[in-house]
């Protein structure tokens, strides 16, 4: 019986939730096809994580050693190929993460197998490999065929499968690290954590969240005034921080915070999965758009399509009005 | 330093409105505008103010039909000094895995310090044709690269992570590095700069040229079939409010009023 891989994530002594995501898509997988459900677990010193995942799957694979302290994706890609022509497993599972795009398309390469990335949904027609993922910034999903190999491998977008805790006491099975020598090529030097923000928009309860759609500079001051007269605080997507617009510490997503305020307005965002990570669980979500199929009305509560320009004026003196 | 950027063409979808085509596997392009991909524009900012500062030469290379050129155009533009365009009736279908297999096989007949590309496409966002082109190429990579330094023999590069964390690595050259937007500020392109691209010479190279047999590339070289594309299904949807602005905002501001949040 051949078995299904998911390899844990993990970063300064925490297990990423990503993993357990993919542990428990692993393990529905994994009773479709009749394979068994392992974990794989690189690090040094992890042995508190291996007991935690061993409750998501029925083996844990644990391949410690200092090399492996960091993530490193030419030691993981090493120690993963090794595993991978060992037991030949049905599909690999890794996040789509920055750890696993760094890793997953290399090794991929290396073992001659077929990978498919950022995918929200898998199911296995037969021995084919079908995947579901999204294009176009979301605004569409495709469902591909994965080319027929007996091992593939996939990358799971985060927060596409919501995490289970199993009734299961998995085994962990110490192996041996394969890493002889230094790796050679590519170094961990330390992390870099991000400069601290004058703002904490965390912890605003009204956010007024602007995209790319507020076109220019010239207009922040129009939604800054907004945000004024609601008694909130700025929020941006992340095109508004790389043309410096705003600072990071406003940036909504994956890549910047996770809020969760009493209202976010969105204006002019398209709702990319990265920006909806960041803002979906808000108490209530008000998007503008001009666009009808943005994305983000479909994690909005109330839409409004009309150009930004309009309604966040009309919005500003509206709620002047009312506070007279 | 002589660096390769590898650019891709690309709709812009952000505020289009999007159209299944027949095949029900694509996307309805007429009527859409094309332009570089928004990594690939980072990219090859940064090889342009590497160049700058060290010296070398940037050269462009895309794959794709006869009209991407305006995109090679605008690299030209921008400061590159070359221009290669891999255009076959065979690539047709290819997804990112054969597309890293056709760029390996022209780079690696050139000369070359360091390879960028963008972080992934805007399209169809499969985010892997630089490490698989290292891979390809036996050389080491990085990817969404926010900052990049030089030191004997090695790049060091911080690599975005999430929620706003970095980590600085050290890769040794020559490297592929895949590139994150924000790592600079692509700058505006000259009336000049686009005259004088115009004469460039653009070299176009297909599949005999590039020692690839058909097998390897298009659909048959690929990993991944489309099958079908269709809108995404709503986890919820919103409430429309429709109206004047006057309407809207006095509804919006009805709403907020009873939540309490006014
Ligand atoms: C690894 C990675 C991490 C990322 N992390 C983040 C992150 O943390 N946060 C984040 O936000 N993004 C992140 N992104 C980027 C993300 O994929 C999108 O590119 C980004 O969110 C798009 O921002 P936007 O919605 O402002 O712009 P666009 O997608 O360009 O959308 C602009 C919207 O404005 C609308 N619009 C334009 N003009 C008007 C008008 N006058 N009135 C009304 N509407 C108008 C358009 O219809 C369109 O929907 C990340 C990407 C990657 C690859």
């Amino acid at each position: 019986m051949t078995e299904i891989f998911v390899l844990a994530e993990h970063r300064q002594g925490q297990i990423r939730d990503i993993t357990f995501e993919m542990l428990t898509k692993g393990k529905e997988l994994a009773e479709k096809t009749n394979t068994d459900l392992t974990a794989v677990l690189l690090g040094k010193d992890v042995k508190e994580h291996a007991k935690t995942i061993s409750e998501y799957a029925k083996k844990v694979f644990l391949v410690e050693d200092a090399k492996l302290e960091n993530f490193n994706s030419e030691a993981y890609q090493k120690v993963l190929s090794n595993l991978t022509k060992e037991h030949k497993p049905l599909l690999t599972m890794i996040g789509h993460t920055s750890f696993g795009v760094d890793l997953a398309p290399s090794l991929a390469a290396a073992l001659k197998l077929p990978l498919a990335t950022d995918c929200i949904d898998l199911a296995f027609e037969g021995e084919t490999l079908v995947i579901t993922r999204q294009m176009y910034g979301g605004k569409v999903n495709v469902k591909a065929k994965v080319r027929k190999s007996e091992s593939y491998i996939v990358t799971v977008r985060q927060a596409a499968f919501a995490a289970q805790k199993p009734n299961i006491s998995g085994e962990t099975m110490e192996v041996s690290s394969p890493l002889t020598e230094e790796t050679t090529e590519k170094r961990f030097i330390e992390y870099v954590s991000p400069p601290p923000g004058g703002v904490d928009i965390t912890a605003a309860e009204v956010l007024v969240g602007i995209g790319r759609g507020i076109k220019d500079e010239s207009n922040m001051p129009m939604v800054e005034e907004l945000a004024k007269a609601l008694g909130g605080v700025l929020a941006c997507s992340r095109p508004i921080v790389d043309k410096g617009w705003l600072s990071t510490d406003r940036q909504v997503g994956s890549s910047g915070k996770t809020v969760k305020p009493k209202l976010y307005i969105a204006l002019g965002i398209s709702g990319a999965f990265q920006h909806v990570l960041g803002m979906k669980n808000s108490d209530l979500i008000i998007a503008v758009n001009k666009d009808s199929n943005a994305p983000i009305f479909s994690f909005a509560d109330y839409g409004v399509v009309d150009d930004l320009f309009k309604i966040a004026p009309a919005l500003k003196d509206k709620i002047q009005e009312l506070k007279g | 330093m002589d660096i390769i950027v590898c650019v891709k063409h690309v709709p812009e979808t952000a505020e289009a409105e999007i159209k299944i085509d027949a095949t029900g596997k694509a996307i309805e392009k007429t009527g859409l505008v094309f332009d570089i991909n928004e990594w690939d524009d980072y990219a090859l900012e940064e090889a342009v103010r590497i160049k700058e500062k060290s010296g070398g030469t940037v050269t462009a290379i895309t794959v794709g039909p006869e009209d991407t050129d305006s995109t090679l155009r605008k690299c030209l533009a921008r400061g590159a000094d070359k221009a290669m365009r891999l255009t076959d009736p065979k690539f047709q279908g290819s997804d990112s895995y054969a597309i890293a297999k056709i760029l390996q096989s022209t780079i690696k007949g050139l000369s070359f310090d360091l390879i960028l590309t963008g972080a992934l496409a805007g399209d169809d966002g499969y985010t892997m044709v630089g490490p698989i082109l290292a891979e390809l190429l036996g050389i080491q990579h990085a990817t969404m690269v926010k900052k990049i330094e030089f030191d004997d023999g090695v790049a060091k590069v911080n690599r975005e992570l999430e929620g706003g964390l970095e980590e600085k690595t050290e890769v040794k050259m020559p490297a592929v590095l895949s590139i994150q937007t924000g790592i600079n500020e692509p700058r505006y392109v000259s009336i000049m700069g686009i005259r004088k691209a115009m004469k460039k010479e653009i070299k176009v190279l297909g599949l005999a040229d590039i020692g690839l047999s058909e097998s390897e590339v298009g659909e048959t070289g690929s990993w991944i079939k489309v099958e079908k594309i269709f809108v995404p299904p709503a986890e919820k949807q919103a409430e429309f409010i429709k109206g004047s602005p006057e309407e809207v905002t006095t509804k919006i501001a009805e709403i907020l009023k009873s939540r309490g949040l006014i």
